[in-house]
Order: C-alpha cells, then structure tokens, then sequence
C-alpha cells in the first residue's frame, strides 16, 4: 500500500522533475557562458537543475513518510466546461465581438456548477453580458468591439 | 524633511477627490470579498489589476492595497456570523466570535471587531510611517550582492512561516522562478523558452498568472464540493459594546496590536500566525480561560486587533526594501513594476506622493471601513446571499475581460487556461501557490542582481560570503531554512495551521 499512499508526493515529484528537466534541456540549448560573463542559458539552467533536485527528494520523502492522503474527487465536467470558456473568449472575442463571445463564455461556465440548469445558466449569463459591458465599455472606456467582424460589426 | 511634512504630503495626495473615491471602492471591494467566501482578496487583486493600468500610481495602490486590508474586516464578519472565515486570519475569530453571535451578542461581536480593526489599523499605520525612512534609507547603501542576498532570504523566509511541506513551497518558488525567465534575456535580449511565438517574447503575463493561479484553480477547488452556507442572524442589534465590554477588551486590543504590528513585518504567512498568537496570548492571560471557546469577547478583540495590524506592517518589507512578503504584496510589486516603478528603497525618495499617500491612505481606508462595517453592516449581510453559482461565472467573465484587455492579446487569455490547470493539480498534490507568484516576480530581479554581482566581481563568486551585509542576510536565510525543516518547529506550525482547516 505504501505506493497508494505515497502517489500524491510522488506525482507532485513527477510534475516538478518533469519542469526542471525541460527548463534544464532547452537552456542547454542557449548560450551558457561563464559566471563572468552569462549567457541566457546560465541562470534557467541552474534552476532547472535545481527543480529536478526538489523533484526527486519531495518524491524519496512521499515513498518513505507514505502520508500524502487523498487526492480526493476531480470536478471534471467543471474542469472542461470553465477551460473551454475561457479558451473560446480568447478565441472569439476579436471575431465575434464582446457581447457574443461573453455570452457563450459565461454561459459555458455557468453550466459548470453543480446541478447546473439551462434556462437559470441562460439567465445569469444574459445579466453578466449585460453588467459586463456596461462595467467595462461604458464605465471604464475600454476599447472593445461590442460585435466583431464575423457578425458585421 | 520631518515626518510631519512627508505626512502632510500624504494627505495631500490622498485627500484627492479621485484617491478618496478609490480608496472608498478598494476597501468596499475588500469587506465584500472578505465577507463571500469563495473569493479572496488575492483573486480580487490580481483580477482588478488590469483595470488599473490606466490609473495614476498612487490610486492604482491605493485602491489595490484596500481590498487587502479591507477583506480583513469583511472576514470577521462571515466568520462571526456563520462560522466560516471568508479570510484565512479570520479563523480565530470564528471560534468565540460565532459563539457569541449563537448567544445573540452578534452586534457586539461585530462591533468589537470593527473598533479593534479601526484602532490596530490607525496604530500600525504609524509604525509603518515611523520605520519606512529608517529601513529605506539602510536598504540605499545596497549594492546588487545585497539585494541578490536579500530576495534570497525573503524567499526562503516567506516559507518558514507557511503551512505545508517545506520541499513542496520550495520547489514552488524555483518553478517560479523558472517561469519568470520566459520571455527576451534581459541581457542579450535572445528569447528564451518561447517556442517561436513572438507573443513570448515579454514574457509570460503576470496577470495570466495571477489569475489562473488564484481565481480559476480555486473555483475548480470550490467545485468539487457544495458550496451551500445558510445565515444565521438575519438581523443584526446593538453594534455598540457596553462599559464593562470596552473595559474587557482594552488590554487584548493593546496586545494583539502590538502582536500584529511586530509579526506582520515578517515574510510569510505573517498575519495568520498573529491572530492564533494573540488568541493563546489572550486565552492565558485571562482571569477566566475556561470562557474562551464560549463566546469570551477577548477572544474576538486580540485575534482582529492582530490581524489588522500585521495587514498594515505587511507593507514594510515591500514598500522600503522591494520585497514581496507574500501572494498580495507580489501583486502590488506587479502593479508597481508595471507602472514602470521598480520596488525598492527608491520608491520612498523617486516617488514620495505615492508612498506616503499611500500610507495616509491606509488610515482613511480603515476610518471609511469602521463606517462601512457598522452602520452598513445589513448590506453585507445580504451579500451572502449571493448563491456561487452566480459569483464563479462572474469571476471568469472579469478575468477573460480583464486579462484580455491589457494587450488585446488572445495568449493571454489562454495562459489564465494553462495556469488554471498548473494551479489546480499543484493545489492538489499539497503545494500553496503563493511561493510560485513570489518567485515569479522576483525571478527577473533575482537574476539580473545575480548577473551584475558576477559581473562587478570578475566572475567571484565568493563576493555574496565576503560582504559583511550580503553574507549576513545569507546567514539568516540559512537559519529560517533550518527553522523551516527543523521537526520540533514544524509540528509546533502544523498544529497552529491544523485549526485553520
């Protein structure tokens, strides 16, 4: 069991090595210099290196201690519904304009929740469009096109 | 040259009729997040941020430091009244705070809370006031080995005082630092760890960062459970305290004050460990500890005075030597640097309008807020009404908006995506996201302190060990590492952290 106990040190060790490693590699690839004179590569490399050090002890010390607990549930469902709206504003926000892009965004959030249903997703995220671009393009005067090209804007 | 006049300054540049409108909007953003729980003053401020661009410096702080100390007040609240700290400082407060509300002395409750607030915060104002000019001014005879020295050391010292595994927080601040060298060499200006994509090349945004860290991941982290909370005291009488309770809580708002204004100077997890100190300080020097737990009303008084006043103190390191305590001051030397400022001791000679109308900002802010708490305390009751479910889809669409509108940069808005993801399965395996923002801040000052030195000492590296300053700022490095890993210290802090779960 001491392997079951010990996988959320051990992953958080994977994640960590993983990142050293790849900053480790691609600095290898810049110029490294010498302490005198850096190179772009000197400083990442080092910390790289670094990362892959923490790495390996935080998971050594999960695998001995073996008390990492539970990584309990994943919302998985929220998780793919919020990045989704997120990714589709930076996405469409240009083409389509705020309020279309907003809408979606918000809509696609909405319906993140817990027991989430249409038409009160629908709701919020009429009222938040709403609120939003009175907040931020009449109230402080950002430069956003309310409906963008794709829609004729 | 007095304080007098650099006061006299302030106030000038506070009592703008702009200033005084932000500051009101800061410290009312500040209660109402403070009171929602679900939503902290971090999010709200790295949220708020980009907003702030366009704004003078000064009110750009002012406003942004409002909703820090003004969520301190607004956490009293939903902890006295639900027994659920909006704020982590607020922990302590819930435990006699919503036992006297349970026996119908919610209105003291509240009232002794805000008035201990109002007074630590009017007293550790001063404190910051009286020891900025002497600490900056030690902090000018710096050269680049010092500073490299110093951020090593407040790095290393922001962890000793946190909760959680001391490998996990410190391998959080290298990935930090790591992910603040994204971006052109400051040096040779060849871009680094870009991928081609010209959209790197400033590198990673901070704001993306912030937001994805501290907005996004948390919604993921609220949603995995219900996030239902019902209110107790619909009503809330008598906001005043009686004789006999101000004769009460005299000495534990003294104390607790004194206690926060030390323990908010230190890096870290500061004003947490100030309240639950003052509420064992108190709990002993009661003639009656077994109340406590039962609704004592020291227990509210202590713990709220010392948070407030670590909130306040909280600034010192930031505003006179450049460095970032923790996730809120990382924000604001984010809104610093991004109005072209760079923190440090400088600021307090460059930029005297702003520091000290920032200063004297702090105590109108907490005046509006003893206004705010007390005779509108009804509204924010209702606030918590605010079914999450309308709040979390709030907080995305400010965040695309926000973000987005800084540089009408698609990428940015995708970065909040990537850091919402990095964020949640960090959280998840155990590690506090604080320490990353921090590192990824500093990464860039880290280095080009780093790089100077070596260049200054032909490559000697010995030079950090043979500069009395620098070598004494990494001798203490070394010592809160060694506090940091030491058992008997670490159980004595998980026992003080266990409570605030």
């Amino acid at each position: 069991m001491k392997l079951h106990d010990a996988r959320k040190d051990l992953l958080a060790g994977a994640v960590f090595t993983g990142f050293g490693l790849a900053f480790a590699f691609t600095s290898a690839t810049y110029e490294i210099g010498s302490p005198l004179r850096m190179g772009p590569g000197f400083f990442p490399l080092v910390l790289g290196g670094l990362l892959v050090v923490l790495g390996v002890s935080i998971a050594v010390q999960g695998f001995l201690a073996a008390d990492g607990g539970d990584i309990g549930s994943v919302p998985w469902k929220a998780l793919v519904l919020l990045l989704g709206a997120i990714i589709f504003f930076g996405f469409t926000v240009r083409d389509l304009g705020l309020v279309p892009a907003l809408f979606v965004t918000v809509l696609l959030a909405g319906l993140a929740g817990r027991n989430a249903r249409v038409i009160p997703a629908v709701v919020i995220a009429a009222s938040l469009t709403a609120l939003s671009v009175l907040i931020f393009v009449y109230g402080l005067q950002l430069r956003l096109d309310l409906f963008g090209p794709w829609l004729g804007g | 040259m007095g304080i007098l006049d650099n006061l006299a300054l302030g106030f000038e540049t506070a009592f703008t009729p702009v200033n005084l409108l932000f500051c009101l909007i800061g410290v009312a953003l500040g209660t109402a997040v403070g009171v929602l729980p679900g939503i902290g003053p971090t999010a709200t401020m790295a949220l708020l941020l980009p907003i702030t661009f366009g704004f003078e410096p000064a009110t750009s702080l002012i406003m942004l430091a409002g909703i820090y100390y003004g969520a301190q007040y607004g956490g009293s609240t939903t902890a006295i009244l639900i027994n659920l700290p909006g704020e982590s400082s607020a922990a302590v407060t819930a435990i006699d705070g919503h036992q006297m509300a349970k026996q119908g002395r919610a209105g003291t409750a509240l009232a002794t809370a805000a008035l201990g607030s109002f007074f630590a915060g009017t007293v550790a104002t001063v404190f910051v006031a009286l020891l900025a000019t002497p600490l900056a001014d030690l902090a000018l005879n710096f050269g680049p080995a010092e500073f490299f020295s110093l951020i090593v050391l407040g790095l290393i010292a922001s962890i000793t005082l946190a909760s959680g595994s001391t490998l996990k927080a410190l391998a959080m601040i290298v990935l930090g630092l790591a992910l603040g060298t994204v971006g052109q060499d400051l040096v040779s200006g060849s871009p680094r760890f870009t991928f081609g994509q010209r959209e790197l090349d400033g590198g990673l945004d901070f704001v993306s960062l912030a937001v994805g860290l501290f907005g996004v991941a948390e919604i993921l982290r609220n949603l995995e459970g219900d996030l239902t909370r019902s209110v107790m005291v619909k009503k809330v009488k008598n906001l005043w305290l009686t004789m006999a309770d101000f004769r009460r809580v005299r000495m534990p708002v003294l104390r607790g004050t004194a206690l926060g204004s030390a323990l908010g100077v230190l890096p870290g997890a500061g004003h947490v460990l100030a309240s639950f100190m003052s509420y064992s300080v108190e709990k002993k020097a009661s003639k009656t500890p077994q109340e406590f737990g039962k609704g004592a009303i020291e227990g509210v008084a202590g713990p709220e005075s010392a948070n407030n006043a670590a909130a306040q103190t909280a600034f010192i390191p930031l505003l006179t030597l450049g460095l970032p305590g923790n996730a809120v001051m990382a924000l604001l030397a984010g809104a610093l640097l991004i109005q072209g400022i760079v923190p440090g001791p400088d600021v307090i000679n460059n930029e005297p309008e702003l520091f000290w109308g920032l200063i004297v900002s702090f105590w109108i802010g907490n005046l509006f807020l003893v206004m705010l708490n007390l005779p509108l305390i009804g509204l924010w009751v209702k606030m918590l009404t605010i079914p999450y479910r309308v709040l979390f889809p709030a907080i995305i669409a400010f965040a695309a908006i926000g973000t987005f509108s800084i540089n009408r940069n698609p990428f940015d808005v995708y970065a909040i995506a990537f850091f919402a993801v990095l964020g949640y399965v960090l959280i998840k395996l155990g590690c506090e996201p604080a320490p990353l923002l921090l590192g990824f801040v500093l990464g860039p000052l880290l280095e080009t302190y780093l790089r100077r030195t070596l260049t200054i000492s032909q490559g000697d590296a010995t030079v950090f060990l043979t500069r009395p300053l620098s070598a004494t700022l990494l001798a203490l490095a070394v010592v809160a590492f060694l506090i940091a890993v030491l058992p008997s210290v670490r159980r004595k802090r998980e026992a003080v952290f266990e409570d605030e779960d």
